[in-house]
């Protein structure tokens, strides 16, 4: 009866109720999507190296090597001969290794060289490998293997010819030496799918008439002869590394940090990623923050609502006080309000979701990188629910308490 | 009813001062009211006399500072306030000047509304909405109007519907404050012939509240709110 009650009393306002159901979801949504966008942003981040249990580097900070080796931001100060890697690689604790060498770039892309145990051991989102989606991994010198988004913005198909620039913003080409295009790697929604892949040799071999960073004036080896020359090489930028034993992570770790011949460093990128994105989770702060506001203000928006038609319900309360209500009831029934248009809206925002997301999620994940799982709600999703249906609840106690007090006060004087 | 309350006063006011708690300084002392079961009496006074706080007393809406209120012999007020609520809704049919329905409820479930919170009335009836069907035909409201939603009626209608749903489920006492001041003279005596035919039937007490003289001869009994009112200190 009460409920069927209250279900005509909020049927008579349908207008004013639908309108603020609609608010309090369109908040509600924009909390949930800002909350999603958060996590997942947080996942594709820390998903976009796994199963590598060191990163070695030459002397820097964590994040910086993590920045260079993993997302290619910025340079490194520093090579590693390669003595020390091989010295490193030969101990007991390694299982596998995998060297890059960075620092040449094309067209804004940087051109990471490697060797092909980069795709058998680099994994991303928990324990992915990178997949080729057309061609072949590089298997002439001059082959290149390039990343998805490379490949589309680019426009480039298999048996392009492409150009290698020095450095990361030079106007040096190595035009001397044209790549051609072998393979097309497969999305990943990680760094990997910006950079351009080439063979360890291959950085040697257009490095070959350079010195120091600088072209050596006049010198012009011709390619015939540079695939004749010992292109092992001399330097690596980093390199991922996999041990035999979890165990021995931490020895390994400071054996490589204490290292005697060279500067170096090695570092846990689980461990690093979270650093990275404390920093950068200013802005994760920043949306949490206003996803509370926003929520704030909906929970306040309902409770003006409530409060603007507490008036026009006075009389309501007194003839439910002459049938003999308690005051309680009075309270109630606008809690029981508050809980039917919380409830309403809860639902109809979990519809607007998915419909937002299943529109958004292509494009957040072609121009950031950045996959939104479209799930059923999670359990912190209900949880968030329940807790705002709670709130909402409470926060409508402060009308309810005022009717309340006109309930006990008016007796059957109604005030019009 | 137990036998002991059968001869009883359905009210006994005995030295009853009331002031409102806020600033304005409105006082009323009862030194003595009682009325007597299956009596209707006519409660006559000016504007701003405290006609309706007087009804708010009786029926447990407010208490007195001192004294005390007596419905078949139940001192109202030293009840909790849960048990007056109950009290009330058990035993008293209350009829406001206007606005005595949840406008957008549909009729039956107004008549209906005390029974969810009174098993006694429930007791007193066989089939709810038959009983309420029969007290709106004996009002003169047609079947159809049950239906309908409350603000869809006339104001005489309305007032009728507020009859019924104080008369359902035989409470022995019905408070009116005023129930005809929105009707025009011809509806209103309509109204009173089939409220009183209706409360006469149920042998319920009334105490109606009105300034209008001219209906005092359907009542056993007229008194006037100044005769019962004494000076307070
Ligand atoms: N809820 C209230 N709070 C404070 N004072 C009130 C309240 N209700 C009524 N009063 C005061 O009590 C006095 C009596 O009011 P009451 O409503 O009992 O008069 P009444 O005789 O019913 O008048 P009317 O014939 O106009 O209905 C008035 O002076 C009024 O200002
Ligand atoms: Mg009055």
């Amino acid at each position: 009866m009460l409920l069927k009650l209250t279900f005509a009393s909020l049927y008579v306002r349908l207008l004013t109720i639908s309108m603020t159901v609609f608010a309090i979801s369109l908040s509600l949504m924009l909390y949930l999507s800002v909350e999603k966008l958060r996590t997942s942003a947080y996942t594709s981040f820390t998903d976009t190296i796994s199963q590598t249990d060191l990163i070695l580097g030459s002397r820097t900070s964590s994040i910086q090597l993590l920045l260079y080796s993993v997302f290619r931001v910025g340079n490194a100060t520093n090579n590693i001969t390669w003595e020390s890697y091989e010295e490193i690689i030969n101990k007991d604790e390694v299982e596998w290794s995998v060297p890059i060498s960075l620092g040449d770039s094309h067209k804004g892309f940087r051109v990471m060289g490697t060797n092909l145990d980069f795709f058998k051991r680099y994994k991303y989102r928990g324990g992915q490998l990178i997949e080729i989606s057309e061609g072949n991994y590089f298997d002439d010198l001059y082959d290149v293997v390039i990343g998805a988004a490379v490949a589309e913005k680019l426009k480039y198909n298999i048996g392009k010819s492409i150009i290698v620039s020095h450095g990361i913003k030079s106007f040096t080409d190595h035009d001397d030496q044209p790549f051609k295009v072998s393979g097309i790697l497969e999305k990943t929604g990680t760094p990997i799918d910006n950079t351009v892949i080439v063979s360890l040799e291959a950085i040697e071999a257009i490095h070959v008439d350079w010195s120091s960073g600088a072209k050596i004036p006049g010198q012009e080896t011709p390619i015939e002869e540079i695939r004749n020359m010992d292109l092992s090489a001399k330097n690596i930028t980093a390199a991922f590394i996999g041990v035999k034993s979890k165990l021995t992570i931490f020895k390994l770790q400071r054996w490589i940090n204490e290292y005697p011949e060279e500067a170096l460093t090695s570092i846990l990128p689980g461990v690093a990623l979270h650093e990275l994105w404390r920093i950068i989770g200013i802005v994760e702060n920043l949306l949490l923050g206003i996803s509370i506001v926003v929520i704030f203000t909906t929970l306040i928006g309902m409770a003006a609502i409530i409060f603007s038609s507490l008036n026009e319900r006075r009389r309501e309360m007194a003839i439910w006080r002459a049938m003999g209500a308690s005051p309680n009831v009075v309270i109630g029934i606008l809690m029981l309000e508050a809980f039917i248009i919380s409830f309403l809206s809860t639902l109809l925002s979990s519809i607007l979701l998915y419909i937002l997301l299943n529109i958004l999620q292509p494009w957040i994940d072609d121009t950031y990188g950045i996959l939104i799982n479209i799930e059923l709600l999670s359990f912190k999703d209900l949880l968030i629910f329940i807790l705002f249906i709670i709130s909402a609840m409470f926060v409508s106690l402060i009308p309810a308490i005022r009717a309340y007090w006109f309930s006990i006060n008016d007796g059957m004087t109604i005030k019009i | 009813m137990e036998k002991s309350n059968l001869n009883a006063d359905t009210i006994r006011i005995n030295s009853v001062k009331f002031h409102w708690s806020n600033k304005n300084d409105f006082k009323i002392y009862v030194p003595e009211f009682n009325v007597a079961r299956g009596e209707k009496v006519l409660l006559l006074g000016e504007s701003g006399s405290g006609k309706t706080t007087l009804l708010s007393l009786i029926c447990g809406f407010l208490n007195p500072i001192s004294g005390d209120i007596f419905l078949n012999d139940e001192p109202i007020n030293n009840l909790s306030a849960r048990k007056k609520d109950q009290y009330r809704c058990d035993n008293i049919g209350i009829i406001f000047q206007q606005f005595n329905l949840l406008p957008y409820a549909k009729v039956i479930d107004n008549i209906l509304l005390p029974l969810y919170f009174s098993k006694t009335r429930v007791e007193n009836i066989k089939d709810q909405k038959e009983t309420a069907a029969n007290i709106c035909k004996s009002l003169r409201l047609p079947d159809e109007v049950l239906n309908m939603q409350a603000s869809k009626l006339s104001v005489g209608q309305q007032q009728r519907v507020a009859v019924a749903r104080a008369l359902i489920g035989n409470p022995p006492l019905i408070i009116a404050d005023e129930p005809t001041s929105a009707l025009d003279k011809n509806a209103q005596s309509i109204f009173l012939d089939l409220m009183f035919s209706q409360i006469s039937e149920s042998r319920s007490t009334l105490l109606m509240v009105s300034h209008d003289e001219s209906l005092s001869q359907r009542f056993d009994r007229v008194i006037n709110l100044d005769d019962i009112l004494k000076e307070g200190d």
